[in-house]
């Protein structure tokens, strides 16, 4: 990939954090941590595979889809939206108010632009097995892209859809694991461990990619690489919690649901290097 | 209904035999239906439908929570996916229905064998005594008990039209049919197979030919009492009911199903609302099940032909 390619993917995860941690401090509650470490897998994803330039082309049947089955990282989304110009910048900080269709996880009954709810996690995760089994049928040659989080790998019903993945030969099916090792409570590890991940992922029959989640070079590797098999192609990519914002990093507490304080919050965007209009406009609001 | 179409016929077929016959029938050239089975094709009848269509039925595996979640992803893009189990064990993925199904008002349709006592020898883990009640508390859901193989056969027919979720309970035992085939089955309609007096005994699914028959018996002992076949649990036929209640002293409801959230509550919800009557709830008096024969069980715990007709007949006495 060419560096002013790659340049301008940064500068859309910048805006996109940016504009996540300002939502998610408007709303007083929200989950940065995990907004942030996906930041980059979704930007990838959306620019370089829905290629969605308004928000009417979520209505075509014959696409990629984009299914982010760790729900509580949705602002994520919202900003990526907003960064790309797709949605107005301001709208979204009504996240998680009464009536405003930013809902605080994905909802297709009030946001028509997610491709599906989701939030209780494992089952979105499904619901894009069910999208990959439909598009075979279909005959349809896109892809689902699924994101996950590391913590949602303790639910048993990741293990039973990527078993009958295998099985159904879905090699439509890309799972993209943002693997940031901290959930709600603590680090992973410390909860109940999900390693030896590429060992379990190998023996359920995935083509199994390791990259560097916040690397666009990796990204485009990981999602470009091909496989003469008919298996689910599953992406471990490692990430920070948190990243962007350096007293969130790899601090469980900033999984969330978080109030920021007004200096957490112009600390981060100081540190973004946001514009000065946005630093002005929290302080309006306090 | 006109006794033009009541009939008891002697064909003797269970209702998830029916349902798997009548799916296979009515999905004739029909590529937007699927079948979804979680290792159960034959307790679930649908092996008729993998044997006709094999390229419309996948086989999910004994993992019922990515069924239903991939059954709301598939009729996220136009199928009609026919998710099937036991009862028991939709509720293992409630959660999953809750918020994928039910919230999206997704065209899934969750067919289960295996409701109440009606399971029989398997005992209290498989005999689902709490669906209706798990399911009514759904929005979107609409819940049909057909009560033997022509209403099965209409009413797959029917939710195959109706757009959204849809929960529907076959059965274990063989039963003799009721209606005839010109029958007309709707969503959302009860029918009235007997007009009696003074006690309106209303039932749902596999208990409305053991009510059907103890009506007969009651009749022979000069005893008359209304029946009511309450094919739809949800919606109910409200009007059907408040009818009844200004016509009647009692209603009696009669379901295989825990006494608390199913029919019986359903029924008590309408009365609630401002139409008074004296209401007795027939059912799992809310507790768990046991192996045994169906029959055998069904008489044990008071949900059974001579249970109901001692009920009516102190009714009628008092």
């Amino acid at each position: 990939m060419k560096s002013n390619k790659i340049k301008k993917f940064q500068q859309i995860s910048n805006l996109s954090r940016i504009y996540t941690l300002i939502s998610i401090y408007f709303a007083g509650s929200g989950h940065p941590g995990g907004s942030l470490s996906v930041v980059d897998i979704i930007n990838f994803i959306f620019i370089k595979y829905l290629k969605i330039k308004n928000l009417k082309d979520f209505k075509i049947i014959n696409r990629n889809r984009f299914i982010l089955s760790k729900g509580h990282a949705v602002p994520a989304f919202y900003s990526l939206l907003a960064a790309k110009k797709i949605l107005k910048f301001k709208d979204i900080f009504s996240l998680r108010n009464i009536n405003s269709i930013f809902q605080g996880h994905p909802d297709t009954m009030y946001t028509p632009f997610v491709e599906a709810s989701t939030g209780s996690l494992g089952q979105g995760f499904s619901y894009a097995v069910g999208q990959a089994i439909a598009y075979k049928k279909l005959k349809i040659n896109k892809n689902i892209f699924v994101v996950i989080g590391d913590g949602e790998m303790q639910e048993g019903q990741i293990w039973e859809g990527l078993m009958l993945s295998k099985n159904l030969k879905l090699d439509n099916l890309v799972i993209i694991l943002d693997y940031n090792k901290i959930q709600s409570d603590d680090f992973v590890k410390n909860i109940s461990s999900i390693e030896p991940l590429q060992d379990k992922i190998k023996s359920f029959g995935c083509n199994l990619i390791n990259i560097n989640g916040h690397s666009f070079e990796e990204l485009d590797y990981a999602f470009n690489k091909k496989y003469k098999n008919k298996n689910p192609k599953f992406i471990i990519a490692n990430t920070i919690k948190g990243k962007g914002v350096s007293f969130m990093e790899n601090v469980p507490s900033w999984h969330g649901s978080v109030k920021m304080s007004l200096d957490q919050i112009i600390n981060s965007l100081v540190e973004l290097k946001a514009e000065k209009k946005l630093i002005k406009l929290c302080e309006k609001k306090l | 209904m006109s006794t033009k179409s009541i009939e008891i016929s002697k064909t003797i077929i269970s209702l998830r035999e029916a349902f798997g016959i009548s799916l296979t029938k009515i999905s004739v050239k029909n590529k937007k239906i699927l079948v979804l089975d979680a290792d159960l094709k034959g307790g679930t009848g649908t092996h008729h439908f993998e044997k006709k269509y094999p390229n419309q039925f996948i086989q999910c595996g004994i993992a019922e929570q990515n069924m239903f979640s991939m059954a709301s992803g598939i009729a996220s893009l136009g199928f009609i996916p026919f998710a099937t189990t036991f009862a028991v064990f939709t509720l293992r993925a409630f959660e999953q229905i809750r918020l994928q199904i039910s919230y999206e008002n997704a065209n899934v349709k969750i067919v289960s064998s295996h409701g109440g006592l009606d399971v029989g020898p398997d005992g209290k883990s498989a005999q689902c005594l709490e669906d209706f009640a798990c399911f009514r508390s759904l929005p979107n859901f609409t819940i049909i008990s057909p009560c033997d193989a022509n209403e099965m056969f209409q009413a797959t027919k029917e939710i195959i039209k109706l757009k959204g979720p849809v929960y529907m309970r076959t059965g274990r035992s063989p039963i003799t049919n009721i209606y005839k085939k010109n029958y007309k089955f709707k969503i959302g309609k009860g029918y009235i197979l007997n007009k009696g007096k003074k006690i309106c005994v209303i039932s749902t699914g596999i208990q409305t030919s053991i009510a059907f028959n103890a009506i007969k018996i009651l009749k022979n002992k000069g005893f008359n009492p209304t029946l009511i076949s309450m094919p739809t649990i949800k919606p109910l036929d409200k009007n059907l009911i408040i009818k009844q209640i200004k016509n009647h002293k009692y209603l009696v409801s009669f379901e295989d199903h825990n006494i608390i959230g199913g029919l019986g509550s359903a029924i008590s919800e309408v009365i609630s609302d401002g139409n008074f009557i004296k209401l007795i709830r027939m059912g799992m008096m809310d507790i768990p099940g046991q192996s045994g024969e169906a029959s055998e069980l069904k008489k044990k715990f008071q949900i059974d032909e001579n249970a109901l007709i001692k009920k009516v007949i102190k009714l009628f006495n008092l």
